[in-house]
């Protein structure tokens, strides 16, 4: 599949600001409504853009859902997920301990307890079984939309990669593929390593979104080690934070991408009209369109 | 532009907030562990505890550079299975068999009651430890261990992350340079969701295990005020109440009074889901101008009779994360996380090759400070027994493991 050039994101929906508190807290305000949501998305398909980089925040279910019943007002709309809500998950532990998170999350209670009675002998096979069942469960409120690119969110991933857990990335991989014919997708803070466990894991020209700007903020390993996997590795890069959470004006950010010719898609988190089409606006001049579809 | 933040003690980490010093950084990096640990001498570390902080911070061990894993110890046998099998990592079931491997530094994430006893472990078998907060829940036994790392010569180091976070040690740099002249008030915030129902079901709705607001939460806006402040002379109108939890405390407020009239408030609240995360706020009042800080970003308004740094003008200044947060090698849920634990390895690095370029943060020592503050909330004289503890929940309960795993931090 082709990524589209443009990707709108969901952290604006949500209270999430890396840079601010407030102004995450002011857009958390703004968007309580899920119409205002649904609102800031039919002004980024009215100015082209098609793919939507989504968590699995519960809201997002009532987003989907509208999808649903007007198939008409968004052709060629596509979903990205990006899973696990990591959050409502990092609570739950919290709250009722690891497994007891696990038991609350996932549909076939048995599932757990076979685990749990297991004690020592969880086999591989649960393992796989266990991350398959969680995914299936975050991918339910898409049912019946497209869903080309699944990606696996940084949190996990980065973990994953600390444990150097590589057989995840593997299995994540391939049940994205089977179960849902799409691309299985990774976000990391930690490009450089990350590209590293997505070959010892056998995962071929992976699509890896990553932070990518011109102020190297949060580019963990360096910018020089960005630019040379840019240069030397195979995978398809989506870049996010390219503004910097607005640290960066959107020309000089954009334009700072289009000097990185490798680079297929940038995120973006705009919440207004005139921002989705000014961005858009820049895109279209830098590349020539937004969409590839 | 804000010019470079300077720790507190002087030189912990490489200090360069413009980007375009971060490969500067690295390659200081590299002839530093050249020079200091001779190329390839590892540092061999032990971890305690695979709940969400254990498996957090050996993700990042296992990250770093310099660290060699010696293996990772709990409770949870399938949970240890499956990291071996698919990682690699040795499983201990029992913390002696995994001191038994003489490590050199012992990484300690397992519920607040068990501390006590696995780092005195540590400490008697002359093991470097790295442990999570609080130390102990009691300030006697904190001062203790910090006492017996310091005679045995170990480095000792508490995840009191804050401490790690741009932000927050500008706001210690700018106090320590006088910027806003004498403090007069702080006011320490910390909000979050983490206790939601009435039912918990784990250590950290128990109070003898070291779950409430009080040890797990406020304590991080308490450690700030330590190393802003010192420690207070008095805590008054303390007040610990409940929204859902039994047997513990759910918000904390009340008032510290340090030498030369300077006060603090403090305000907690571990049963607040309009925030979506842990929330930390310091506000700052002095004679001269105010800090207000959050973890992203720093605002700080100076009078015209204010000490202005360089960098610093008369008014408003804000600055954001970006241009104070040093760049890390390896990212795993903020900066801080992970420059704790380098922290942490070059200080035991330091030690092992009896070099001293690595300036202590966040030692038992500092630590056990904080949980004499944190004592203080409890010891106050109380009008309403319902609404508080009425003592500190040691010697209680010193099972190695919970139920359940360490959570929030």
């Amino acid at each position: 599949m082709t990524l589209d050039r443009l990707l709108l994101g969901d952290n604006q929906f949500f209270g999430v600001n890396h840079m601010s508190e407030e102004r995450a807290h002011r857009s958390a305000l703004r968007f309580q409504d899920t119409a205002a949501i649904i609102e800031v998305i039919d002004d980024a398909v009215e100015a082209g853009v098609r793919s939507f980089m989504c968590t699995t925040h519960e809201r997002i279910a009532e987003v989907a859902d509208h999808v649903r019943a007007h198939p008409d007002d968004y052709p060629g709309f596509a979903f990205l997920p990006c899973l696990p809500y990591a959050h409502k998950y990092a609570n739950a532990v919290t709250e009722l301990g690891m497994m007891g998170a696990m038991r609350s999350f996932l549909p076939d209670e048995g599932f757990v307890n076979a685990a749990l009675r297991g004690g020592k002998a969880l086999a591989g096979k649960d393992v796989e079984g266990l991350i398959t069942l969680l995914v299936d469960a975050e991918m339910k409120m898409f049912h019946g939309l497209s869903t080309p690119v699944v990606f696996l969110q940084n949190v996990v991933v980065d973990l994953l990669l600390g444990l150097r857990f590589d057989a995840a990335f593997s299995i994540f991989a391939e049940h994205v593929r089977s179960r849902y014919g799409a691309e299985p997708g990774f976000i990391t803070m930690n490009l450089p390593m990350a590209l590293d466990a997505l070959e010892r894991a056998g995962v071929d020209d992976p699509i890896v979104c990553s932070n990518m700007n011109k102020l190297a903020f949060r580019v963990s390993g360096g910018v020089q080690a960005y630019d040379e996997v840019l240069e030397t590795r195979v995978f398809r890069p989506v870049a996010m934070s390219v503004f910097a959470s607005g640290a960066i004006p959107p020309r000089e950010a954009l334009e700072w991408v289009s000097e990185r010719p490798q680079i297929r898609s940038v995120v973006f988190g705009a919440s207004t009209p005139q921002h989705i089409r000014s961005t858009v606006q820049i895109v279209e001049q830098l590349w020539g369109g937004v969409s590839s579809r | 532009m804000v010019s470079s933040p300077i720790d507190a003690g002087g030189d912990i980490l490489p200090s360069q907030p413009e980007f375009r010093g971060r490969n500067l950084a690295l390659i200081g990096r590299m002839i530093w562990h050249v020079i200091v640990l001779g190329g390839d001498r590892l540092i061999r570390v032990g971890v305690i505890g695979a709940g969400k902080m254990g498996l957090s911070h050996l993700a990042i061990l296992g990250a770093h550079p310099d660290v060699e894993l010696v293996g990772v110890c709990d409770s949870l046998g399938y949970l240890l299975d499956v990291l071996e099998k698919y990682t690699g990592v040795r499983k201990f079931s029992d913390a002696a068999h995994l001191f038994d491997e003489q490590p050199d530094a012992v990484l300690i994430a397992t519920p607040s009651a068990s501390h006590v006893a696995l780092v005195g472990e540590a400490l008697a078998r002359g093991i470097h430890v790295f442990c999570e907060k609080p130390l102990t829940l009691s300030a006697a036994e904190s001062t203790a261990l910090a006492d017996a790392a310091a005679n045995a010569g170990l480095v000792t180091q508490v995840g009191y992350h804050n401490r790690f976070v741009g932000t927050f040690r500008e706001v210690k740099r700018l106090l320590d340079l006088q910027a806003i002249g004498r403090v007069t008030h702080v006011l320490a915030e910390a909000y979050g969701p983490v206790v939601l129902r009435p039912k918990g079901e784990t250590w950290r709705s128990k109070r003898v295990a070291g779950g409430g607001a009080l040890y797990d939460y406020a304590a991080h806006p308490l450690d700030l005020l330590c190393w802003y402040l010192g420690e207070p002379e008095t805590v008054t109108g303390a007040v610990l109440a409940r929204d859902f939890s039994a047997e513990t405390d759910d918000e904390v407020y009340g008032t510290l009074n340090y030498a030369g009239a300077t006060s603090a408030q403090l305000s907690v609240n571990w049963s607040d889901e309009s925030y979506r995360k842990m929330t930390t706020k310091m506000t700052v009042w002095g004679e001269r101008g105010k800090i207000n800080a959050d973890r992203q970003e720093l605002e700080v308004y100076l009078r015209d009779t204010a000490e202005v740094p360089e960098g610093y003008r008369v008014g408003w200044n804000s600055v954001n994360t970006t241009t104070l947060t040093p760049p890390v090698w390896f990212y795993l849920r903020g900066e801080e996380y992970s420059a704790q634990i380098d922290h942490f390895v070059r200080s035991v690095a330091a030690s092992k090759s009896d070099s001293s370029a690595v300036a202590r943060v966040n030692d038992f020592a500092s630590a056990a400070a904080t949980d004499r503050t944190i004592e203080r909330f409890l010891r106050e004289p109380s009008g309403d027994d319902h609404q508080r503890q009425a003592e500190p929940a040691n010697h209680h309960d010193r099972r190695l493991f919970g139920r359940a795993r360490k959570g929030h931090r």
